[in-house]
């Protein structure tokens, strides 16, 4: 384990000890750091991370800030899948249908309650979102592999046809478009809309992902992990599996719903035509190609989710191929990608950057022995 | 009475195609314990292949040969090149790479064959209530179910790629090419999915032709149980005619939704499928 702020204590206890693993510091950090306390260290990295996507905003156009903030609001459901796959160990095909939840949410509660704040709104699109995932998660509990997948798929592709279904209230194929009011009046001079908008976005994913990296280094993250490892084993230990199990599925719905609100705010629209089976499975290919069980590999994720169509599009108009081709490419990119980093490299780009870094400074793990690179994390 | 006579039968053949789907993957899952993501985008690669074949040669049958043919080879060349350096390593990886092939695939298969409809012909006369084309269907997925019973039942090699998929250290032991009958094992699976693409895809054949066709093979497999290859072709029937009625009584748009309360309603009564034992139980 090349977690080297541990105490030998803790280390002796393989439980404690894989706890550790995918601790989403930021490296190069000394001991003074590792000693404060885990939610002061995520708070401080969160605050970082905010200065950062202000800075960025600040110094980019407004369709870079537009993008900006989609890498937000997909590291968050991404991270929420992380939390659900990495964590749990179920996976779940279909977590686009909690961000249709969301966004749909969200857009009813503007277009009917036109006076309800921005932050009610998330919070309750969130909350809406969180019971779906409980009765999914009651209902899949007993579910494992292909089943929760089967079952999971089923409800990804279920949900975006209701809109079609109930067309007078949802909206049907075009959805529900509606306005929201972005930058306050009294800044909007000195604010682009844009800005603001990723500026909410990305405060309330940071919000959230400090609450998550807490919880899954808390003891919840353990039990989650101790069932993801052997359900008998932690059923034996006093862990009661099917409350873990769909705690975590709560989580990540919440997660996804959000999201999918946070979407919706920035779009000013929800169509069924986003939350294709194909979101949920991208979801899934880009937290398993930013790297399973940390949220660091979220972000990645989210990067590689945004930005690859992005390049693909670039690079088939600099290349001048034809339409047949550009329009595929995003798509032939990323299963190329995906297929090739499961066969060279399983952990993921996180799990890559990892080793590089340990590779990197060998000289720190020289008192504690031979430098080790951390096993790679590979899901179950 | 004749509107539901005419839903059942519709339903049949629906449920012959998820059945065979069903089938196709419930082969691989056996074999190698993966479900197989990829199996719509190498049923479509097939079916386009059809398409310029007969397009070329003008006969429907010499496409439908090219079809299978090439989706023999596509599912060998998948397990040898793809699913066997990951089959040590984790499930998740597996299910990555076939989700990988997916997205390739279908891209792939715009790029050549552009993402714009063509028109694909049904093998046989398509009208009226339970036409040749139906029927041709629903034979043609009993009897490759049934081939496939007679050859894992009965044929050495069948005696081979079962005990290869139960026991493969054992298998290796007593002389059994392990790696070639996993490989075999998805070789005859995509044959299948071929099949199931050829009836699935008229009338018209575009790359995400068979998205949905998929969902509801993948739900039938999941209802019959994927320990149990009778059971995926009956819960292929079953849904077929399920979500029939459901399309013509309550709406098409419904038809989804269905296929996902049935789907919930098995599972939370059997968790692994209707049909895991032999025991068999009504819904």
């Amino acid at each position: 384990m090349a977690s080297s702020q541990k105490s030998p204590a803790t280390a002796a206890e393989p439980k404690a000890e894989e706890a550790t693993r995918g601790t989403p510091k930021p490296r190069g950090l000394v001991a003074r750091w590792n000693a404060l306390p885990m939610l002061l260290r995520h708070i401080l990295a969160a605050c970082a991370a905010m200065g950062a996507v202000i800075v960025l905003t600040s110094v980019t156009g407004q369709g870079e800030n537009t993008r900006i903030a989609s890498v937000g609001f997909y590291m968050l459901a991404i991270a929420g899948l992380g939390i659900l796959i990495g964590f749990s160990g179920q996976v779940s095909l279909g977590h686009g249908a909690f961000m249709f939840i969301g966004a749909y949410s969200t857009a009813l509660f503007v277009l009917h309650v036109p006076m309800m704040p921005l932050w009610l709104n998330l919070i309750l699109a969130t909350a809406i979102s969180c019971l779906a995932g409980l009765i999914i998660g009651v209902v899949c509990a007993r579910l494992h592999g292909p089943y929760l997948a089967g079952a999971t798929l089923a409800l990804a592709v279920a949900l975006p046809a209701l809109a079609n279904r109930f067309s007078e209230f949802l909206g049907g194929p075009n959805g529900l478009d509606f306005l929201m009011r972005g930058t306050p009046p009294a800044l909007s001079d000195a604010i682009p809309n844009t800005s603001w908008q990723a500026w909410v976005v990305w405060l309330t994913v940071l919000i959230v992902l400090v609450f998550l990296a807490n919880l899954s280094h808390g003891r919840l993250g353990r039990q989650m992990r101790a069932v993801r490892d052997d359900e008998s084993a932690a059923a034996l230990s006093g862990i009661r599996v099917a409350r873990v199990k769909v705690t975590a599925f709560v989580i990540s719905a919440g997660c996804g719903g959000l999201a999918g609100a946070l979407q919706a705010y920035m779009l000013k629209t929800a169509t069924p035509s986003t939350f294709t089976v194909a979101l949920s499975l991208s979801l899934l290919a880009v937290l398993v190609l930013g790297g399973l069980g940390s949220l660091w590999g979220a972000l990645w994720g989210a990067i590689a989710m945004v930005y690859v169509e992005e390049w693909g599009d670039e690079l088939a108009h600099t290349l001048d191929l034809g339409t047949n081709v550009a329009n595929n490419l995003p798509h032939v990119l990323y299963g190329v990608l995906l297929i090739a980093l499961v066969l060279a490299w399983p952990s993921g780009v996180q799990g890559f950057l990892r080793q590089l870094g340990n590779a990197l400074r060998p000289r720190e793990h020289s008192g504690y022995g031979t430098p080790s690179v951390p096993p790679t994390h590979e899901g179950k | 009475m004749d509107y539901f006579t005419n839903l059942t039968l519709n339903g049949v053949a629906e449920g012959a195609i998820y059945a065979a789907l069903a089938l196709s993957l419930i082969i691989i899952y056996q074999a190698t314990r993966v479900v197989n993501f990829a199996q719509p985008a190498l049923a479509l690669i097939a079916a386009y292949i059809a398409l310029t074949v007969t397009t070329a040669t003008g006969s429907y049958w010499l496409g439908f040969a090219a079809a299978l043919a090439s989706g023999m080879l596509m599912g060998a060349a998948t397990e040898r090149l793809l699913i066997r350096p990951v089959q040590k390593t984790s499930q998740l990886s597996a299910i990555i790479i076939t989700l990988g092939l997916l997205l390739l695939l279908q891209g792939v298969a715009g790029m050549i064959w552009s993402n714009e409809p063509h028109s694909f012909n049904y093998p046989m006369d398509y009208q009226g209530q339970f036409s040749p084309a139906d029927f041709f269907g629903v034979a043609a997925i009993l009897g490759a179910a049934m081939l496939l019973f007679a050859l894992y039942r009965w044929t050495p090699l069948g005696l081979r790629m079962r005990a290869a998929a139960a026991h493969p250290e054992m298998a290796r032991m007593l002389g059994v090419r392990v790696g070639l009958m996993l490989t075999l094992g998805w070789a005859i699976a995509s044959i299948v999915g071929a099949l199931a693409g050829m009836l699935a895809v008229p009338p018209f054949i575009f790359p995400n032709a068979l998205d949905s066709v998929f969902v509801y093979g993948l739900a039938a497999a999941v209802i019959g149980g994927l320990d149990n290859p009778f059971g995926s072709i009956l819960g292929g029937f079953i849904l077929g005619v399920s979500l029939s009625f459901v399309s013509g009584y309550l709406g098409p748009e419904l038809m989804p939704m269905a296929a996902l309360i049935i789907l919930i309603l098995v599972l939370s009564v059997r968790p692994d499928g209707l049909f895991t034992r032999p025991k068999a139980r009504k819904v």
